[in-house]
């Protein structure tokens, strides 16, 4: 069976989705339900200590079903992102990290240069991490040699819904890496998926298609059906591109020539 | 007592352990990661470590995000 392995560890969808952006909890269990997905994202923040009296996101989600892989969102540098997930790795039920270095505020890029050192950090401390970082396949060599679990290269800009913006580039990173490579960032509508899928992805990490979608539901299930779809064209051998026709139908035996 | 909590400060009668000021934030011990004076503390030690005047508590937990 076409399962998606990372880190020794399997998972049945190649989905993975995010906690964040939802109008309600109720709204987010029902999409991720409706996803399919078995990993879901979350961010590590203070506590709110003025106001008990709001419910934890985890009374919302049954950690027996979902496996729960905390970001590093928000860390502008390697420290401030070794420290989070340090406390994500205290506050979970595991040793993922999704390693998350920001460069920009305005376009949320990954500092590159800190990833690659925070993921070395991470590793020797016996993290599995996934680096979420740009679609250079140079980059992502490097995050592999420094013993990242998978690499993470963005579609798009996060929250962009732009879709895959360096298709051949995420083919190429497809190519030479020999760990998992999983398009995260940037998805917007169910092509955006497919076409990831097609392009050789073992899966696709998003967050606001679903939840900013005016249906989450619908559209999480739209995903689930997406992914499943370009992962299967993607083992099915497409046909090549050409210039002009081919016709489909025979040339011979036509009545009247 | 004063502690910085959070980033803010925040006033203690005296010292007490991590499990201790957890219990009186109203906070479940399961559901958070605390950082001591910038170290991250293992959940079998709330019991034993004391926090004290001066001290930087961080108390973090897992919200929604992408």
């Amino acid at each position: 069976m076409d399962q998606l392995v990372i880190a020794g560890k399997t998972f049945s969808s190649r989905l993975i989705v995010g906690t964040g952006k939802y109008s309600s909890p109720a709204v987010m269990v029902r999409a991720h339900e409706a996803s399919g997905a078995d990993m879901v994202t979350v961010a590590v923040r203070r506590v709110n200590l003025s106001d008990r009296s709001k419910e934890s996101l985890l009374d919302f989600i049954d950690t027996g079903k979902y496996f729960l892989l905390p970001n590093t969102a928000g860390c502008y540098t390697a420290d401030e992102a070794v420290r989070t997930a340090r406390l994500g790795r205290e506050a979970g039920l595991s040793n993922w990290i999704k390693l998350e270095v920001i460069g920009d505020e305005r376009t949320l890029f990954p500092d590159n240069t800190a990833l690659i050192e925070a993921t070395r950090t991470l590793v020797a401390e016996g993290f599995i991490v996934l680096p979420y970082t740009t679609d250079d396949p140079v980059v992502c060599r490097k995050l592999e040699d420094a013993g990242a679990s998978a690499v993470m290269p963005l579609g798009a800009p996060i929250g962009s819904g732009l879709g895959i913006q360096n298709v051949n580039n995420l083919r190429i990173i497809r190519e030479f890496s020999r760990v998992p490579m999983i398009v995260d960032a940037g998805v917007g509508t169910a092509s955006d998926a497919a076409l990831a899928m097609e392009l050789g992805a073992d899966a696709v990490l998003m967050n606001t298609a679903i939840a900013g979608a005016e249906d989450p539901v619908a559209m999480a299930e739209a995903m689930k059906l997406a992914v499943r779809a370009g992962r299967l064209a993607y083992l099915s051998g497409r046909i090549p591109r050409k210039m002009y026709a081919t016709a489909s139908s025979p040339v011979e035996g036509l009545v009247g020539r | 007592m004063k502690i910085t909590l959070n980033g803010e400060s925040f006033e203690l009668a005296g010292p007490l352990t991590v499990s201790a000021l957890l219990a009186q934030l109203s906070i479940d011990a399961r559901r958070v990661a605390v950082e001591h004076n910038l170290a991250v503390l293992k959940r079998a030690t709330f019991d034993s470590i004391e926090v004290r005047d001066g001290d930087e508590i961080e108390v973090v937990n897992f919200v929604g995000g992408g």
